[in-house]
């Protein structure tokens, strides 16, 4: 592999020539469908929608350093972000605990961004407690089938497939009789109901699933260790939120520093409001020492000194510090931060409505806060229960 | 690079933690505060500490020092304050030393700098004037006639003040109280007529004095800096001052830290462990989470010093916000988790939780890093 510099500079010259610059906007809803279907297939060609997977399966083949340089590149264009449940969560999993055969059939419909992951996890009944869940699979000669129901599957009516986790062995305890198996949404036995939530949107779904078939070859790692890789799983959840930067939500052009220092105005160069003042600082310096707390975790891993486990730290921090940017910039605008849709408010005011009341869910997605600091205290601190 | 200890650095950790342990166990600062000896620490230490190069770590050679970084003096900081050592790192060397070093001609860095590196030079740096920290806030004058000063007025909270061989004085020779230009830095000998040194009783049991100025003459080959811009000296003083303090304040809150989660895992009461208890695990996780952050931003701020990056100023207001909020929370939750045991002064979370609290005001409060980085970044 070249030198970072000289790679960074061919991504750089890369992109500059297959970015069109309506893309160059970030991660917004209204994007193009033609131009990024287009963008997304030429990062495809090259492997850059995985940049860090083996070359065989349709990935980069980058090393750590060499997809760092890419990221900054894509970010400092302000590239859309391609990836999803495929690269994020299952593709790392796989290539963890899948076998030669899973890796082959899944691994390339991921990179080529062809095949759509959602996550059936959470039940009705299995939330925090995700181990109680109770969506059964049945073996039937060299099928699968499974009856239950799953909730909170982001992105389950446009997904194409699904990694689930069921029970297989409702006699064993409850961590042991868990399998994590694969199977196509477009089936039967399988329901989608989209889920209206506080914030207006509806990218959640609830899943039933009343005779849906799935291959027994699908199970990933061992049948009735499926609690092992739904773990696994997790922490790649967790160490993609807690490594990314706040600031910017979504669609959002300003920052929510930009809407406080807007809002509040200035006094002699000073923020008018010293109380906001405060927590802008205190905001400021969080997100600058969750960045750091990221990167040393790196490094300490880098470097081969005892790392601290500090996935659900970082997942913890990041939901506060994200949750806590948005309050900032809603105690700033006041009554233009309560607009819910129409005439009378700019779009922007209507955007931090529905961020702030997104955000809510960071921390209780992947895990709440409360699980996280019990995982904390348990496997960091060793604190016998 | 940095954010991690190198393998020298690591080296030095493990010798400075034996060090601390073998010769100046916590029972030590207790002895010395119930005795209320007459020094405040031990000189004999000081001056192994100096053998060791540890004084003189923020020193070029030339002038006896050992001309390494802040990285490797908040190793040994960090160690101090794990037990709570109260030998004058702050005064002597960060706040007088630096003084010196970064506003002093040469003759006179000549003259002062390595009996400070060797142990043998005790310094203070006289500054502030009122209950909470505000560096511009100076009232003591100085009067220039012919070829001296003469200086009057007074400050409290001058650290070892009692026992400086020489106190670096803030005064102002020219505008008001609050205003950053006019202030001027003159190293004053404590021995000087019209210098009066009260020592004072402080929470912590470390030194600290109030000392008087009264038409006391200071000749003009004493200053540091230039005359009514001593800010330019003082900031940089504060910010290295600051980030080091940090370091002392980091070591005893981590220790303050692991005492408790320890006391979590052994008490028991209602038959069963406290640390059983969901009311406390999720506390004790979240100070686990602020101890990891102020780690790494500490860890940064001294970087910024070492590799001469221009961004010290917001890194040390960063850092000294973020220990000051963290030694309050662990501080105050050490006591509360430790019960009635933790009220008692036989037990020794209540002496980390006293320093904490002194050091959390030292050199500015959360409050006032927020603010100062707030314009630093331009609102």
């Amino acid at each position: 592999m070249g030198s970072i510099e000289d790679f960074r500079s061919e991504a750089h010259d890369w992109i500059e020539a297959n970015l069109p610059s309506e893309l160059r906007v970030g991660n917004r809803k209204d994007l193009p469908k033609e131009l990024l279907g287009a963008w997304i297939q030429a990062m495809a060609s090259r492997g850059w929608v995985a940049p860090e997977w083996p070359t065989e399966y349709g990935g980069g083949g980058l090393d750590r350093s060499h997809a760092a340089a890419l990221r900054a590149e894509l970010k400092a264009f302000r590239a859309p972000v391609v990836g999803g449940f495929g690269t994020q969560m299952l593709g790392p999993t796989l290539l963890e605990l899948g076998t030669d055969a899973q890796k082959e059939e899944f691994l390339p419909g991921i990179c080529k961004h062809e095949t759509k992951w959602c996550q059936g996890y959470s039940e009705p009944g299995a939330g925090s407690d995700l181990a109680s869940l109770q969506t059964r699979a049945v073996l039937e000669g060299d099928e699968y089938v499974i009856t239950g129901q799953k909730i909170w599957t982001t992105g389950a009516d446009r997904a194409d497939w699904i990694f689930c986790l069921v029970r297989t062995d409702p006699e064993a305890p409850k961590h042991e009789g868990i399998s994590f198996i694969l199977f196509p949404m477009d089936q039967p036995g399988v329901e989608v109901s989209p889920l209206r939530l506080i914030d207006g949107s509806e990218d959640f779904s609830q899943v039933f699933f009343n005779g849906a078939r799935a291959k027994a070859s699908h199970v990933i790692g061992p049948v009735n260790g499926g609690w092992t890789v739904a773990k696994r799983l997790l922490q790649h959840e967790r160490t993609t939120d807690g490594g990314s930067e706040g600031g910017i939500t979504g669609a959002q052009k300003e920052t929510y520093a930009d809407v406080v220092k807007r809002e509040v105005g200035f006094d002699n160069g000073v923020l008018a409001d010293p109380v906001l003042r405060q927590r802008l600082a205190s905001q400021e310096q969080e997100a600058a020492a969750l960045s750091l707390t990221m990167r040393r975790a790196r490094e300490e891993a880098r470097a081969g000194q005892t790392a601290r486990d500090i996935g659900s730290l970082g997942k913890y921090r990041w939901a506060n510090m994200v949750k806590g940017e948005q309050d900032l910039a809603m105690l700033a605008l006041g009554a233009h931060g309560l607009g819910w849709e129409g005439p009378g408010f700019e779009d922007t005011q209507l955007e931090r409505t529905r961020a702030w009341l997104s955000t809510r869910s960071d921390s209780i997605w992947g895990g709440t806060n409360e699980v996280q600091l019990n995982v904390i205290a348990k496997r960091v601190l060793h604190i016998p229960e | 690079m940095g954010l991690i200890l190198s393998d020298d650095q690591l080296i030095l950790r493990d010798m400075a933690r034996s060090f601390c342990e073998e010769k100046s166990p916590v029972e030590r600062m207790r002895t010395l505060r119930d005795n209320q000896d007459e020094t405040g620490f031990t000189r004999a230490l000081w001056k192994e500490m100096a053998e060791l190069g540890w004084v003189g770590i923020p020193f070029p050679e030339d002038l006896g020092g050992s001309d390494m970084g802040y990285g490797e003096l908040g190793v040994v900081l960090a160690e101090c304050g794990r037990v709570l050592a109260p030998e004058p790192f702050l005064s002597t060397v960060l706040l007088g030393g630096n003084a010196i070093l970064l506003g002093g001609q040469e003759s006179l860095q000549k003259e002062l700098l390595p009996g400070v590196c060797s142990g043998d030079r005790l310094l203070a740096l006289a500054f502030q004037e009122h209950g909470r920290f505000s560096p511009y806030h100076v009232e003591t004058r100085a009067v220039a006639t012919g070829s001296e000063f003469r200086v009057s007025g007074e400050k409290l909270f001058v650290l070892d003040g009692h026992v400086a061989d020489q106190i670096v004085t803030v005064v102002r020779s020219s505008g008001e109280a609050g205003d950053r230009e006019g202030l001027t830095l003159l190293v004053i000998d404590s021995g000087a007529p019209g210098v009066t040194v009260q020592r004072t009783t402080m929470m912590d049991g470390r030194n600290a004095a109030r000392v008087s100025f009264n038409e006391t003459p200071v000749d003009a080959g004493r200053l540091l800096g230039e005359v009514g811009h001593g800010a330019d000296v003082l900031d940089p003083v504060f910010d290295r001052a600051t980030v080091a303090l940090c370091a002392e304040m980091f070591g005893s809150f981590e220790e303050a830290f692991e005492r408790t989660l320890e006391y979590l895992k052994t008490r028991e009461q209602f038959g069963v462990k406290i640390g059983s208890f969901q009311a406390l695990r999720h506390r004790i996780a979240h100070m686990f989470g602020e101890l990891e952050f102020a780690r790494s931003v500490l860890l940064d701020a001294q970087t910024s010093i070492d590799e001469g990056r221009d961004d010290v100023a917001e890194c040390a207001s960063a850092v000294k916000a973020r220990c000051s909020d963290v030694a309050s929370l662990i501080g105050a939750e050490a006591v509360q988790m430790h019960g009635g045991i933790g009220m008692t002064d036989e037990e020794e979370t209540g002496l980390f939780f006293k320093r904490l609290k002194a050091a959390e005001f030292t050199l500015g409060d959360a409050v006032y890093h927020r603010n100062r980085y707030a314009g630093l970044r331009g609102y």
